[in-house]
C-alpha cells in the first residue's frame, strides 16, 4: 500500500478505517484497480514516476460526512485532496498534486439545494455537473439560464473554485464572479459559511455576497484552505433573444481601435455577451488556431489578395429583440470611422430554442452543456488519434491591440523554436470581465514525448512571465512555476499565502501544493526545495 | 409554433413513460444512466442535450469505418465487462470513470440496455 508522505503504513490504515467507520466501507478506495480511476487522464507526467497519485480515495455524501473525513485526516496528518466531479482534464483531473494524498471524491454530493427563481440564484453541492443542473432547470420549468464551460461535464462548484470561464453574459460567465455563498468544512472539521450565510436566519446568502469584514470566497478559490460542500451562484434570467454581429476591418492598424471601441463598449453595458476578437485572414487554414501575426504589409497584402478582413470583433447581445436590435445599431455607429469597416448580423435567435436552432447554436453560448468540443482534437485511439489528451496554456495578457499581437508572435515564435505543436490557439478569450486570456491547447501523449512537452511549456511559463503575462490557472505539474513568476516583493505573494495556509491548516492537510502553496511540512517539496 | 413544440415534447414524454412501465428495472435504470452519462459523447441522435454533433459516435465511425456501427445502442457486443473495461481504464480522450459516478451496478445496467437497444 501506498502511503502518503511522512505517514507511516498503521497511521494511514487506522486513518483509512476511521474513514471506512464515517462514510462506509464501499466509498473507501485503496485497489490498485480504483485507484486508477483517480490519475490525470490527460496528465503530462502518465506513467513517470513524478506522476501525481492518489494512495486512496474517499467519497463522503453528506457534509457530516466530509466533516467527519476532514476531522479522521486532522488527527492523523494525512494530506487529503478534494475533487468535486473530478472533470477538470486539462488542469488536472481527479488526481491529487501533491503525490499519496487520499482524494476526497464529493461527486455523491449532487443536490441541487435550491432554485431560486425570484432571486435568479441557486445553491448547490459540488457533485452537480452542469448536465445534472441543465436537466433540474429544463424539468422544473425553470426561466434561468446558467453558465457553462466548454465542455459541460464539470461541476458547477469545482469549475468556479478553478475560475472556469464560460459564453454567456457579462459577470455571470466568470465562473467565480457569480458566486455568491460558500460553505466549507476547514482543516479542524468545523463548518464556515461566508457572507450573509454566516448570520442564522438569513434570507439574504445568494443575494449579499460581501456579508461583513473581509470577503472570504476569494479564500476557497484554486486554494488549500478547506473543503467546499456548498456554493450559490447567481443566474441570468432567460432573455427573450439573442443577436450577434460582426464588426470587420481591413487593415493591420486598425486592430487598436478595434479593441479600445469595443473595450469601451463593454465597460459601459452596451452589450452584455460575450465577444469574439479574430482575425478571418489569419485563421483562413485553421478556424481554431490562428497563424502567427505577419509585419503590417504583410497582412495588408494578404488582405487585399484574399479579400478576407484582417481583423473582425463579435458583439454578442442578450435581451428583448427591440433592446438588443438597438445596441446592435448603437455599436455599429461607433465603429463607422474606420476606413473599409464591415457589419453583419451573424446570428439571431428567438428564445426559447426551437428544434432547428439547436442543430445550428453553440449550445454553451445558451448555457446549454455539451461535449461537442470533443470533435476536435483528440478522437479515440489508432492511427487516427492525434494524442491522448490535451493540456491549456492560458495566460492573461494585456487588454488592447497590441497585447493580442504580442501575446501571438511571442506564443507562436516560442512554439517554432520549442518544436511544440497546438490545436487550438486563440489569443483574445473574454469569459473573465475586461480581461484578454490568451489560450493554446497542447496536446499530451502518453507514449514518451511529455518530458520535452514540460520542458517547453516552462520555458514559455518562463517567457510570457518576461513580458508580464501570468497564467489564470494551470494543470498540477506547472502549478509552481506558474506561482513563481507572481514575484513582486521577493514573492510577497505566496509567502502571506504560505502565513494564512498555516495559520489556518497547520497540519498542513488540504490539497498541499495546490497552485504552488505548500503547508510548512511540505514545503520542501515546491520545485524549487522551498528555497523561496 | 411553441405549443406545438411543448404538445410533440408531451407526446413523447408520455410515450416514454408507457414504454418504461413495460421495461425491465434493470434495462429501465440503464437506459436512464446511458443518456446522462454515455449520450452526450456516444448517442447515436439527438442526445440529451439534443445535440447532432456526437465525438464518440463520430470517433468511432471512423475507427470501424462501417465495419461495426459507431452508436453504442446499435451495438450487441457490449457486455458488461468489456464496457467495464473502457469505462474503468478510459480510452483516447475518453477518461475513466470512477465508481463514485458510475457504479459496478451502472455498468451492468447500461450493458442490459444495449441489448435492448440494439435489438430494437
Amino acid at each position: 500500500m501506498t502511503t502518503p508522505p511522512g505517514i507511516d503504513a498503521a497511521t494511514f490504515a487506522d486513518g483509512l478505517a476511521a474513514m471506512r467507520s464515517a462514510v462506509g466501507d464501499e466509498w473507501v478506495f485503496d485497489q490498485p484497480a480504483d485507484l486508477n480511476t483517480y490519475r490525470d487522464f490527460y496528465s503530462v507526467l502518465w506513467g513517470e514516476p513524478e506522476e501525481k497519485l492518489a494512495s486512496a480515495a474517499v467519497a463522503p455524501a453528506s457534509v457530516e460526512e466530509v466533516q467527519a473525513v476532514v476531522r479522521v485526516a486532522n488527527e492523523r496528518r494525512i494530506p487529503i485532496y478534494p475533487i468535486s466531479t473530478g472533470r477538470n482534464l486539462g488542469y488536472g483531473g481527479s488526481a491529487p498534486v501533491l503525490s499519496g494524498s487520499v482524494v476526497v471524491d464529493l461527486k455523491r454530493m449532487d443536490r441541487v439545494i435550491e432554485v431560486n427563481e425570484d432571486n435568479c440564484s441557486a445553491l448547490v453541492e459540488p457533485g452537480v455537473s452542469f448536465f445534472d443542473m441543465y436537466r433540474h432547470l429544463r424539468e422544473s420549468g425553470s426561466k434561468l439560464m446558467m453558465s457553462v464551460p466548454d465542455p459541460g461535464w464539470g461541476s458547477l462548484v469545482g469549475n468556479a473554485l478553478d475560475s472556469g470561464g464560460g459564453y454567456t453574459v457579462a459577470g455571470y460567465r466568470g465562473h467565480f464572479e457569480a458566486v455568491c455563498g460558500i460553505e466549507a468544512v476547514m482543516a479542524d472539521g468545523e463548518l464556515l459559511r461566508t457572507g450573509m450565510g454566516a448570520l442564522p436566519g438569513s434570507e439574504t446568502w445568494q443575494q449579499y455576497r460581501m456579508g461583513l469584514g473581509p470577503c472570504l470566497d476569494g479564500m476557497f478559490r484554486q486554494s488549500t484552505l478547506g473543503v467546499v460542500t456548498k456554493m450559490g451562484f447567481w443566474m441570468f434570467p432567460t432573455p427573450e433573444a439573442w443577436l450577434s454581429g460582426s464588426v470587420s476591418v481591413m487593415r493591420y492598424e486598425d486592430l487598436d481601435e478595434l479593441v479600445r471601441v469595443a473595450n469601451e463598449l463593454e465597460y459601459g453595458n452596451l452589450f452584455n455577451g460575450m465577444p469574439g476578437f479574430s482575425s478571418p485572414v489569419l485563421t483562413q487554414e485553421n478556424p481554431i488556431a490562428m497563424a502567427m501575426i505577419p509585419e503590417p504589409e504583410v497582412m495588408n497584402r494578404m488582405v487585399a489578395e484574399s479579400g478576407v478582413p484582417a481583423w473582425s470583433f463579435s458583439p454578442n447581445f442578450y435581451g428583448p429583440e427591440r433592446v438588443i436590435r438597438e445596441q446592435w445599431a448603437y455599436v455599429k455607429s461607433r465603429f463607422e470611422h474606420i476606413p473599409g469597416v464591415q457589419f453583419a448580423e451573424t446570428g439571431f435567435v428567438d428564445l426559447p430554442l426551437s428544434p432547428d436552432d439547436m442543430e445550428r447554436i453553440h449550445k454553451p453560448r445558451f448555457g446549454i452543456p455539451s461535449l461537442e468540443i470533443f470533435s476536435v482534437g483528440s478522437r479515440g485511439y489508432g492511427n487516427f488519434n492525434p494524442s491522448d489528451g490535451h493540456i491549456w496554456f492560458s495566460a492573461v495578457i494585456p487588454r488592447s491591440g497590441q497585447g493580442i499581437i504580442d501575446a501571438n508572435r511571442v506564443m507562436r515564435a516560442e512554439c517554432e523554436r520549442l518544436g511544440l505543436d497546438l490545436f487550438m490557439f486563440a489569443p483574445a478569450v473574454t469569459c473573465w470581465t475586461r480581461s484578454f486570456v490568451l489560450f493554446a491547447a497542447v496536446p499530451v501523449y502518453k507514449d514518451g514525448r511529455n518530458e520535452h512537452l514540460r520542458d517547453a511549456v516552462r520555458e514559455i511559463i518562463r517567457t510570457c512571465a518576461s513580458h508580464g503575462w501570468g497564467e489564470y490557472r494551470c494543470p498540477p505539474a506547472f502549478m509552481d512555476d506558474v506561482m513563481e513568476a507572481y514575484s513582486f516583493g521577493d514573492h510577497k505573494l505566496r509567502r502571506v499565502n504560505e502565513q494564512i495556509k498555516d495559520a489556518l491548516d497547520p497540519n498542513g492537510i488540504i490539497s498541499a501544493g495546490r497552485y504552488g502553496v505548500w503547508p510548512e511540512r511540505y514545503r520542501h517539496l515546491r520545485r524549487d526545495g522551498g528555497a523561496a | 409554433m411553441k405549443v406545438l413544440f411543448a404538445s410533440v415534447l408531451l407526446g413523447a414524454a408520455l410515450s416514454l413513460s408507457v414504454a418504461a412501465q413495460s421495461e425491465d428495472p434493470q434495462v429501465a435504470h440503464g437506459r436512464q444512466v446511458f443518456e446522462r452519462q454515455c449520450a452526450p459523447c456516444h448517442g447515436r441522435g439527438p442526445g440529451d442535450d439534443r445535440s447532432p454533433m456526437l465525438p464518440g459516435t463520430a470517433a468511432l465511425a471512423e475507427k470501424y469505418d462501417g465495419a461495426r456501427p459507431a452508436a453504442l445502442e446499435d451495438r450487441s457486443d457490449l457486455s458488461a465487462p468489456v464496457i467495464t473495461l473502457f469505462v474503468r481504464r478510459g480510452s483516447g480522450a475518453m477518461p475513466f470513470f470512477r465508481a463514485s459516478e458510475l457504479s459496478d451496478a451502472d455498468i451492468a445496467a447500461i450493458a442490459a440496455y444495449l441489448q435492448t437497444s440494439s435489438a430494437d
